[in-house]
């Protein structure tokens, strides 16, 4: 009866455990694995403008809104003693500075951290189809494009093979006399693209310039890339205005969109807007944890995370504690280890952490046998319980301080760290000890300190495990599957292993 | 059948129907002893008190000492006795016990023939009222009490101490006894992992069988040379009653019963332990599962003690029958 309440406890704990973990990998895409590295992209918008004199500045930049293809990790304005307010009208995003009064040279910074996700869809608001004012042509072009779009329009089903086919005609090779006169006065590629906007329009299709950034790594000084976009009937389809390819490069992301300047200043002159791109590799569970918190993830809130980084760290040792509880669970009663006390080993193990396997087992070695040499010297003084276990806690200290000082001289740096030992720990372990080699012979305090020792060591290995500390700190619902597991072991009715030996005599027989 | 036996032994532990102590503890410990009723048993003091109420034979406690201050009054209070024994009252696995034989020169003589003063005792007492024995390190008393002197019965088999019979009740009923044997190798105590012979005992006759010495069958004890099986214990029935009432008297269902045979006073109970150890299935070369289970079944257990202590007897005859094979 109570077997079946707590198994049924242990599934529900280890159902939760496992769906949240589930939801967090799949749906907010943490990594399983600690060694998962995400390419990041770090793009700088950098403004410089030099104001004029006494006049309030107002400075507009437009910001990508939603990119294709990526996640944005974080994004910062950096602007002294600018306000600054953000403003999303669905289509377009952009970030506005304002100041009273400014003098001298002025610089802005726009950076924003991409990550790559390809998992991320970009939201397709039901635009209503657009509307748009017919185009005049000048005079002097009016025939060439009448001509082109008649042209287009014979070898095109739809919006988007007609755009298709006008581009391929507007940019090839050999240009025949129409091509040729639209083409001749334009000589920055925005006006190509405008005017390829105009002509499309005046064929009664909704299209639109856009600004897409490359993102090539280390570019210094780039700039953006006029693009044009086609409405289909149901949503925007870029296309490359130089070879007509439909959609954006990979390694690009839509800037700006609308024929509108990117940046807009007044009250400053001189302004130029240049864009910086770098990559590097980051850790992919900060990505993705950044990412879930722009995605405005419930269970976020109340990741680890959020917490100082103090704190952070704190925990990340803390909570691999529960794994070396469950060792120690499985060491006492299904293996039948003895230990002295029943966590000294976990702290002995977060002890070894900071010294590493084989010193902390040579200083532990080495603090025990020397506090309990002088353990049996107190014990020839006859002293009473607390005071005794005072004095063993003060010398193991003053043991301790010697074997910092000896190893720093020594220059043997790793030697220092036995200060980290847990003293009190330390002083208990010596007494319990020195009172089993009393009464039950030097074999049995040996065998058990040995014990401690091998459950310590193995605590250490098991919690200095990159793959667990990073498992508990990044889903930390994994440890209601620890505790469903403590919760089944302790209803564990079956043999330990040390028992099978101790009862061979029985098996012995017939 | 073989092979799999070898690579799980635990299933063959389990059709000898032997516990291990993780059962013991969830199926037994933790099942039939309510947690309220440990303090009449921990402390040895309130088991003493209550055991002379119920009619039970027990040491007779000489004196107890609870504060450092008594040990200075300790040569008054010791002088009318030549032999006595120091134990702390809530000691745990025969810790802190010291059996003082005998004074020489106004110093006081231990079993072994060691010989210490009257500062090394207080010493050892106030030790004790500091907590180093008691479960938990907290403060305790000492009690000093008779010094149990042996049945002649065990004058052959035992050395430097007194054997005491362990006998394991459940729910009311004696479910398995032995015999513990002290040998030069425990130190006088009765202990089975530490050294002692443990000689299992025939519920239904009072005859010992054949004893185990570190995993090891002896029929002669190792120190003395003394022939340990079939010994008849004396007062049997009486002991077994005694075990029996032992369980009605603290109320819980899972203990085991610390007997001495004394010369003179015949059977004293000496202590209950509420978390007795499982090396008596050693001794008696059987498990305890059968006969606990059987028990376990029965939905009403007998009011009268002399009708558990039949029970017990038909209970160990009839596992007996059945594993008398594999005894012998």
């Amino acid at each position: 009866m109570r077997n079946l309440h707590v198994k049924i406890l242990a599934f529900v704990l280890v159902f939760i455990g496992a769906s949240l973990c589930y939801y967090k990998v799949t749906r907010l895409g943490l990594p399983l694995l600690p060694t998962e590295q995400a390419d990041v992209w770090t793009v700088e918008a950098r403004i410089e403008f030099k104001p004029r004199r006494d006049t309030p500045v107002k400075v507009q930049l437009f910001v990508p809104r939603a990119p294709n293809g990526y996640t944005v990790v974080d994004e910062n304005f950096v602007s002294s003693n600018y306000g600054l307010t953000t403003e999303d009208d669905g289509v377009r995003r952009s970030a506005q500075w304002a100041v009273r009064k400014a003098t001298g040279y002025q610089v802005l910074y726009y950076r924003l951290h991409l990550a790559r996700d390809p998992t991320v869809q970009p939201d397709k608001p039901k635009s209503p189809p657009p509307s748009w004012v017919q185009p005049t042509y000048p005079e002097m072009i009016r025939s060439a494009v009448k001509a082109v779009i008649d042209e287009a329009r014979r070898k095109s089903a739809d919006n988007l093979s007609f755009s298709r086919e006008l581009l391929m005609r507007l940019n090839a090779a050999t240009p025949d006399a129409n091509v040729s006169l639209l083409r001749q006065d334009m000589q920055t590629p925005e006006q190509w693209v405008a005017r390829i906007v105009d002509i499309l329009l005046g064929a009664n299709i909704p299209a639109r310039m856009t600004y897409v950034l490359h993102l090539t790594d280390g570019s210094k000084h780039a700039a953006l890339t006029p693009w044009v976009e086609v409405y289909s009937g149901e949503e925007w389809q870029a296309f490359n205005p130089q070879t007509a390819e439909p959609g954006i490069p990979k390694e690009a992301i839509i800037w700006h969109v609308g024929n509108g300047p990117v940046l807009d200043i007044s009250g400053g002159k001189f302004a130029k807007v240049e864009y910086s791109v770098t990559r590097h590799a980051q850790e992919m569970t900060l990505v993705a944890e950044q990412r879930a918190r722009q995605m405005g993830s419930r269970l976020m809130e109340f990741s680890l995370f959020s917490l100082p980084v103090q704190t952070q760290n704190v925990y990340r040792i803390l909570l691999l504690a529960p794994i070396g509880a469950f060792l120690i669970v499985v060491m006492r009663n299904v293996v039948g280890f003895k230990t002295f006390g029943t966590f000294m080993p976990i702290l002995i193990a977060l002890a070894f952490r900071e010294t590493k396997l084989l010193w902390g087992v040579t200083l532990f070695t080495l603090v025990v046998a020397l506090g309990l040499a002088i353990r049996f010297y107190l014990e020839y003084l006859k002293l009473l319980l607390v005071p005794r276990l005072a004095s063993v806690l003060t010398i193991v200290i003053m043991l301790m301080a010697v074997v910092s000082l000896m190893s720093h001289k020594l220059g043997i740096d790793r030697g220092v760290s036995v200060a980290l030992f847990p003293m009190v720990i330390l002083a208990m372990t010596i007494e319990r000890m020195s009172l089993v080699w009393e009464e039950l012979g030097p074999l049995e305090a040996l065998q058990q300190g040995f014990g401690s020792l091998l459950v310590a060591a193995m605590g250490f290995l098991l919690m200095s495990s990159k793959l667990l500390g990073h498992l508990v700190f990044v889903f930390p619902e994994l440890l209601l599957i620890v505790l469903a597991a403590n919760l089944l072991l302790g209803r564990y009715t079956g043999y330990r292993l040390t028992e099978l030996w101790r009862f061979r005599s029985a098996l012995r027989q017939g | 059948m073989g092979w799999l036996d070898c690579l799980l032994p635990g299933r063959r532990l389990r059709t000898l129907g032997v516990m291990g102590m993780n059962q013991r503890n969830a199926d037994f410990i933790l099942r039939y002893n309510p947690r309220k009723n440990y303090p009449l048993v921990d402390d040895k003091r309130r088991t003493k008190e209550l055991a002379l109420q119920a009619g039970i034979a027990v040491p007779k406690l000489y004196a107890v000492i609870e504060i450092e201050h008594q040990i200075q009054q300790l040569p008054e209070l010791l002088a009318p006795y030549e032999e006595f024994v120091v134990k702390p009252a809530h000691g745990s696995g025969g810790g802190g016990i010291m059996v003082v034989i005998g004074r020489i020169n106004g110093r006081y003589r231990k079993a072994n023939g060691v010989c210490f003063d009257e500062g090394e005792l207080g010493y050892h007492i106030s030790n004790i009222l500091s907590g180093m024995y008691s479960l938990g390190g907290l403060p305790d008393c000492a009690l000093i009490e008779y010094r149990v002197d042996f049945d002649p019965v065990f004058e052959g088999v035992s050395y430097q101490g007194v054997p005491d019979i362990r006998t394991v009740v459940f729910r009311g009923v004696p479910v398995q006894a032995m015999i513990r044997l002290p040998t030069r190798l425990s130190d006088g105590k009765a202990n089975l992992h530490q050294g002692a012979v443990g000689v299992g005992i025939e519920l239904a006759t009072g005859c010992t069988f054949a004893g185990v010495w570190h995993e090891d069958r002896v029929e002669h004890h190792p120190d003395t040379g003394g022939e340990i099986a079939g010994l008849k214990i004396p007062h049997w029935d009486q002991i077994l009653a005694l075990t029996a009432r032992c369980h009605d008297m603290v109320g819980l269902g899972y203990i085991g019963v610390d007997i001495v045979l004394d010369r003179t006073l015949g059977p004293l109970m000496l202590e209950i332990n509420a978390r007795p150890g499982l090396s008596i299935q050693l001794a008696n070369k059987q498990g305890l599962l059968p006969r606990l289970r059987r028990l376990e079944t029965m939905t009403e257990i007998p009011r009268s003690v002399d009708a558990r202590v039949e029970l017990a007897k038909t209970l160990d005859e009839s596992l007996n029958g059945k594993l008398a094979v594999r005894r012998v």
